[in-house]
């Protein structure tokens, strides 16, 4: 591919400019309610420009940086499932005339999205779910559709220290190194405050034509590499991934799982901020002179007892169990369904989780193996 | 009768069900009934023993339901099903000409090549005769590629016992060891009474356990103690299947609701072999 750019925040907004020219519509981040979210984004003064934040188990927090960055923040609730595995959607919608029912696809145009921000542990969560929703035997359309219209632009992770997150134990990140149409890398330096852009498609590469920029310098890319390398080295948790899978299959009664029940309320925020968790319900619906009836499909959670209602009654009734199948699902039978963990270290279900459960701490004391997390008291 | 209709979107999207129509209409019990189906499409969903299909009543839902039957004309399903909730109320209720939604169909069959020149042992019980009827009438159709054929089938009481024409046949063949009983008996009934797992004990003259292969379904208990009679017999685990149930919202592996440790059962079950499910099995609410 192209050998790297680098744009200025000018070249930013023509970047936004240039994918709306082409029809995309851009999702980015923006600072609302006091979270950075993932939404569409009209212009660059929409970008969270001077927005940090601040992350621990069970506690989040917007903050004003000292700096101008764009993207001086790690990630918050919001992820690309939201786009790319919509909740609710119709699948069909049926009509009735007489006896006689005609099912119809829902009119309904799949937006060409262009992904603005991406992390390293988001674009391997939505490798994740490739594998689970477009690579099977069965392929989701609407993921299908969503996805591969789908441009995507990293943004490495530099700039903040992150807190909950542990992508270099899971081996997805900082830094992105494929599967991306753009990358950038922030460079905040007074009076230099400019992205170095690395071209990872042909798409990619046709839409940086588009916009102002220039050759990367040799002391352009290593100002980058040291920005990534400092996070890197300041990951807030860890976690031991070698031989997880076997261990935890290993340890399905073991004691600790009921110290987790006693304090999992069973709420499923996890679940619902991570990246990679799928799983879905479908009910049908009609109107009221019953003459069309659509069938609905919204994401679901694992931690509710009508998850895995059969035969008259749920089968996972405690918290323990509910807790115990998504823990063993993300870091152990995931790996045998689909060939890779089903977490990408993104720390969304430990800053997120109103009691603070940190899988991370978990899955160790349920293994017997060193927790080495600093910065955990 | 209603025309074909539809246009089937079916092959680009799984999530489309497929119109058919309901030919038949059979009282089994009080609660459960036997549907034909013949499809209004040109469409042919061809399903193996121990697969299921998934029915849709529009602006009601859609569930898992085995075929309990084989077509008699290409293309045609044949469902046993009991009224437990919405959806199955709503199917039992069904008439001859109404139309229904069908996508499958889903998931492993019944291991009838494997039984193939061995000694084949079914044990049902209930609703769990639905499944392994369309085995039992597929191995009666090729009877010659068997050898002893054993049906141990267990009821909660007569009024509940499915199939009774067939089952009244089926007593009459010698080429057969049928075996009922039944939880509780009225006053009418001359047959047994106990659970399936202790009829297994009277049959063991019939089969030969290095050279059997079992298929069990049923409730869960029923399947536990039978997993364990079996296994006493000395038949091993990788030749005892099993068909289970879980919740199912998609059957194509992409709902996560039925899981049970590294298996989608949708997918990868219902059937399975017990070998590949002892690991769990004694886990509870895994
Ligand atoms: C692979 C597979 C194959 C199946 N094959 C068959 C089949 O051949 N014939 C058949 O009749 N069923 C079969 N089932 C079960 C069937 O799918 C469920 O009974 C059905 O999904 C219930 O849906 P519902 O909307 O009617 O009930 P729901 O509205 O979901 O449940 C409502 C009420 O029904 C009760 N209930 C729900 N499910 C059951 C149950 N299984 N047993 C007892 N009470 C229940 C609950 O107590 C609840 O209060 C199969 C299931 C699976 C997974
Ligand atoms: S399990 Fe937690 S850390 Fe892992 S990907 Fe999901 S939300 Fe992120
Ligand atoms: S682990 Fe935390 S976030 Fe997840 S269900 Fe339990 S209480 Fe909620
Ligand atoms: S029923 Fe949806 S994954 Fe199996």
């Amino acid at each position: 591919m192209a050998s790297p750019a680098v744009i200025d925040v000018n070249g930013l907004a023509a970047l936004i400019a240039a994918l709306q020219q082409e029809g995309y519509r851009v999702i980015g981040p923006i600072q609302r309610d006091g979270a950075i979210i993932y939404d569409e984004i009209s212009q660059l003064n929409d970008l969270p420009f001077g927005w940090g934040d601040e992350q621990e188990a069970g506690m989040y927090r917007v903050r004003r940086r000292e700096d101008n960055a764009v993207f001086g923040y790690a990630v918050g609730p919001h992820s690309w499932k939201r786009f790319l595995h919509p909740s609710p959607v119709v699948l069909w919608r049926a009509r009735r005339r007489g006896n006689e029912w005609m099912i119809e696809e829902p009119v309904e145009d799949s937006p060409r999205l262009a992904f603005l921000g991406v992390r390293s542990c988001d674009l391997h969560a939505i490798g994740v779910l490739d594998r689970v929703l477009h690579h099977g035997s069965y392929i989701d359309p609407i993921y299908a559709e969503r996805r591969e219209s789908a441009f995507v632009i990293v943004v490495q992770c530099a700039h903040f220290t992150p807190r909950t997150c542990f992508c270099a134990s899971m081996g997805t990140g900082p830094k992105a190194t494929q599967g991306f149409d753009l990358a950038l890398t922030e460079l905040v330096e007074p009076d230099a405050h400019r992205f170095v852009v690395e071209v990872g498609s042909a798409r990619g590469a046709a839409i940086l034509q588009q916009i102002p920029h220039r050759p990367a310098e040799p002391t352009d890319v290593t100002a980058a590499e040291h920005a990534i390398a400092q996070t890197a080295a300041s990951m807030g948790r860890q976690l031991q991934t070698a031989g997880l899978p076997a261990a935890l299959l290993a340890n399905l009664e073991h004691p600790h799982w009921d110290k987790i029940a006693q304090r999992c309320l069973a709420c499923g925020n996890c679940t619902m901020v991570c990246p990679t968790c799928f799983c879905f319900s479908v009910e049908d619906r009609h109107d009221l002179t019953g003459t069309v009836t659509e069938r609905v499909r919204r994401l679901d959670v694992c931690f509710t007892t009508s998850f895995t209602y059969t035969a008259g009654k749920p089968l996972r009734q405690s918290i323990r169990s509910r807790y115990r199948q998504w823990l063993t699902h993300k870091l152990a039978t995931w790996v045998e369904q689909f060939g890779t963990f089903g977490c990408v270290g993104c720390g969304r279900c430990i800053t997120w989780c109103p009691v603070g459960i940190d899988l991370t701490i978990e899955a160790a004391a349920i293994t017997g193996r060193e927790q080495t997390t600093e910065g955990v008291v | 009768m209603v025309k074909p209709a539809i246009a089937t979107p079916a092959a680009t999207n799984p999530f489309f069900p497929l119109p058919f129509l309901v030919i038949s209409r059979r009282r089994e019990t009080r609660d459960t009934v036997t549907l034909r189906l013949r499809p209004l499409s040109d469409v042919r969903l061809i399903a193996q023993p121990g697969q299921f299909m998934m029915l849709s009543v529009y602006g009601v839902g859609e569930v898992p339901i085995s075929v309990s039957g084989l077509p008699r004309r290409p293309g045609e399903l044949e469902h046993t099903i009991r009224a437990v909730g919405s959806v199955t109320r709503h199917l039992v209720a069904l008439h001859p000409g109404d139309q229904i939604g069908v996508r499958g169909p889903f998931g492993t069959s019944w291991p009838l090549q494997l039984a193939h020149g061995q000694d084949v042992l079914l044990v049902a019980g209930g609703l769990g005769f639905a499944p392994l009827r369309s085995a039992l009438l597929a191995i009666l159709r090729e009877r010659w590629r068997y050898r002893q054929v054993i049906v141990l089938y267990g009821a909660r009481s007569p009024a509940d016992l499915l199939y009774r024409r067939d089952l009244s046949r089926w007593l009459q063949r010698p080429d057969l060891v049928l075996r009922i009983t039944v939880d509780h008996p009225d006053q009418y009934w001359r047959g047994q009474v106990g659970v399936v797992p202790n009829l297994i004990r009277q049959v063991t003259a019939f089969f030969e356990p290095a050279n059997t292969v079992a298929m069990i379904c049923g409730p869960e208990i029923m399947m536990r103690f039978t997993i364990r009679e079996l296994q006493k017999h000395g038949i091993p685990d990788e030749r005892i299947f099993l068909s289970l149930e879980r919740n199912m919202q998609c059957a194509i592996g992409l709902c996560g609701h039925c899981q049970l440790g590294p298996f989608f059962l949708c997918k990868d079950g219902p059937v399975l072999p017990y070998s590949r499910l002892a690991p769990f099995s004694e886990i509870r609410e895994f």
